[in-house]
């Protein structure tokens, strides 16, 4: 499984404006790119992202090949609640990762 | 200058050769025909006219306008493989206010489409950052769709010294 770099605030005050970062692994071949013989590499990216903070969609991106390799999302929620922060990504060739973390809120 | 019918037949025999030898690599896909090589159609770049196209699939008919939005990009890349960019909106993010996407859109890439954000008022703040690729030197444009049903945009010129999407392995 692709490896995810993800930063939630582990802590937050009720009502703060938090910063979520999240990295993955991921080539995101383009499919653009040719070999030496003229060969296409086939397309090979993440197309889908989506962020949910207790199961309510918070953050989703589409992804296009101009998304450089190891697609790198950062983005902004407010704390409302402790709970769980879910990452979901999804593309192309079956690919799929999950990751969360919790956050408590005071 | 004198005119050399020997040298000009070389010069002849000499780019036919090239055509003909040129086996690999892009030359080889554009004229590939007949050369026994897959026919790959090196992507055409996007142009203006493609992103515009891309900007109306997206948003459809309505106007743009200048504003609310800050697009931050380096003006000046030296490797297009990796172009950090940041979108912020102007906007109070409430249930009545907010922003509900953001669009990035290029020039002269393959592709004109960067990336597609949807968020709501928990945001809290309009704010995007992610990492892209740039293909050539060109302008690339951030539109943000808001909830009251108005886009905005604003465009940055970048300069890109190493583009993406050339290397071969």
């Amino acid at each position: 499984m692709a490896r995810a770099i993800i930063n939630v605030p582990p802590k937050a005050r009720r009502g703060e404006i938090i910063e979520i970062k999240a990295l993955i692994q991921h080539e995101m071949e383009t499919g653009f790119r040719v070999d030496n013989m003229g060969r296409v590499f086939p397309r090979d990216i993440i197309t889908d992202f989506i962020c949910k903070y207790n199961d309510e969609e918070i953050f989703r991106a589409e992804l296009f090949p101009a998304i450089a390799a190891n697609p790198f999302f950062s983005f902004f929620t407010t704390a409302i609640e402790s709970g769980t922060v879910a990452f979901e990504w999804s593309g192309d060739n079956g690919f799929s990762a999950t990751a969360s973390r919790n956050i408590a809120v005071e | 200058m004198r005119h050399n019918p020997i040298a000009g037949s070389t010069r002849r025999r000499f780019l036919t050769d090239a055509a003909a030898a040129a086996g690999t690599g892009v030359v080889a896909a554009d004229l590939g025909l007949g050369l026994g090589f897959p026919l790959t159609v090196r992507p055409a770049a996007a142009t203006p006219d493609t992103m515009h196209a891309a900007i109306r699939n997206v948003i459809g008919e309505a106007p743009v306008h200048k504003g609310k939005v800050k697009l931050d990009i380096p003006p000046l890349v030296e490797s297009g493989n990796t172009v950090s960019l940041s979108v912020s909106v102007e906007s109070p993010m409430t249930a009545n206010a907010h922003v509900k996407a953001i669009h990035v859109f290029n020039e002269k890439n393959p592709l004109p489409n960067v990336v597609g954000i949807r968020l709501g008022p928990r945001a809290g703040r309009a704010t995007l950052a992610t990492r892209i690729r740039l293909a050539d030197s060109q302008t690339v444009t951030a539109i943000a769709e808001l909830s009251d049903g108005s886009f905005w945009s604003d465009s940055v010129s970048v300069i890109v010294t190493l583009p993406a999407c050339v290397e071969t392995l």
